[in-house]
């Protein structure tokens, strides 16, 4: 009888800790004057299964959220310096840099990062900022394609992204998107691995809940690439795709690949409405 | 030397006299531990930055010893008093030799 009673007491004075979940209502602004929307309501195609969604920002400790708040002490952006030497650096058989043709990146890139993965009228396929990226090294400056999520590849995506910080995502799934749209849906709630979980289990039935000690985020991609904590670098979301398969113990699909590029975006259209975030801090 | 090593601070332009100002400071290196092997059991060998220091027209604000548990890419934050107008010196000692130095100059008014 007395260990019950001792069970009951430290159940009832450890659970206001260990259940404090779901979303913080901090807000996030950049370097003191950008303003950046965290939480919105949900785009209707979502609009069954959430009434708001919410960057994965919010379920990140006070001391990781703060990091974002200033290019300075955001550590993704020391990739972004890298990226822009790179994309003053001409290359190839072509001799030419990025800058060449798109002059600035703070002028020509703005706004890119919130409309893709987008489709290309004239390949006639789905293009992420990486494949585009590569499109130019190969055909206009005759270089060498980088490797999906690799270090320049992912950095430069980065940079990328970093102007249009801010910016609302709008993904179109319309149209020719169409059918990566459902592709990637379907994935999205198919069940994978041993585990038998899908990206549905954790990051719609459970956003907000631990899993052990991981704080459960919404799976939001506004914020890609990401600078991580644990493996101090930048993260592209197909390596972070990659990461949470094979955690359901499965063969997964690799970075770069149909079903990824499908995968990103569906999961980007979900976050349809919030900043853009990327390079954004997490753990 | 190392690749990829930036030096960057962060310290106001202008203070006023006596007033305690926050500096911080970052370099990007990737602060090789030493406990490290390699694809074929090689151990990868030692290369962090060991020492940082800060000064203030010749005196010294800060100075730090860095060890090889400190991960990559080591931030510093700290307050240092501006007496007057002048320079501060920001100065990282590489393990191989290389010192990587900025300057700030502050203006007091």
């Amino acid at each position: 009888m007395k260990f019950k009673a001792l069970t009951a007491i430290a159940a009832l004075l450890i659970a206001p800790a260990a259940f404090a979940g779901g979303a913080d209502d901090d807000t996030l602004t950049i370097n003191g004057d950008l303003d950046m929307v965290t939480k919105t309501a949900a785009p209707d195609h979502l609009s069954d299964a959430f009434d708001e969604i919410i960057s994965g920002w919010h379920f990140r400790s006070d001391e990781t959220q703060q990091l974002q708040t200033d290019d300075f002490e955001n550590q993704g952006m020391i990739f972004v310096d890298q990226a822009i030497d790179q994309w003053n650096t001409a290359e190839g058989s072509e001799g030419k840099s990025c800058a060449d043709c798109h002059s600035d990146p703070a002028d020509s890139m703005v706004g890119v990062a919130a409309t893709y993965p987008k489709w290309n009228e004239e390949a006639g396929e789905m293009r992420t900022v990486q494949m585009q990226v590569n499109d130019c090294r190969t055909n206009r400056m005759g270089a060498e394609a980088w490797k999906y999520d690799a270090g320049d590849a992912v950095s430069m995506e980065a940079l990328i992204a970093s102007v249009s910080r801010g910016m609302p995502v709008d993904v179109a799934i319309d149209g020719p998107a169409a059918d990566y749209w459902e592709a990637g849906k379907d994935i999205y709630y198919t069940r994978f691995g041993q585990l038998e979980l899908s990206c549905a289990n954790c990051h719609e039935q459970n956003y907000g809940n631990y899993i052990r000690a991981d704080h459960l985020s919404q799976g939001q991609i506004n914020g890609f690439p990401t600078y991580r904590l644990k493996n101090a670098k930048l993260n592209g979301s197909h390596s972070r795709f990659k990461g949470c398969i094979r955690d359901t113990r499965a063969e997964t699909f690799s970075a770069g690949s149909d079903e990824f590029i499908a995968l990103e975006l569906y999961v980007k259209s979900r976050g349809n409405g919030l900043s853009v975030e990327g390079p954004s801090v997490r753990n | 030397m190392a690749s990829g090593v930036k030096p960057r601070v962060k310290a106001p332009k202008k203070a006023s006299a006596g007033e305690v100002v926050t500096i911080k400071t970052l370099i990007s290196h990737k602060m090789e531990s030493g406990q490290r092997k390699d694809g074929s059991g090689n151990v990868i060998p030692r290369s962090i930055i060991n020492r940082f220091t800060c000064e203030f027209n010749g005196e010294s604000v800060i100075d730090i010893v860095l060890a090889p548990a400190i991960s990559t890419n080591p931030y510093f934050e700290f307050d240092a008093t501006i007496p007057a107008a002048g320079d501060l010196k920001f100065t990282w000692y590489d393990d191989d030799g290389d010192v990587y130095e900025d300057t700030k100059s502050v203006a007091v008014g």
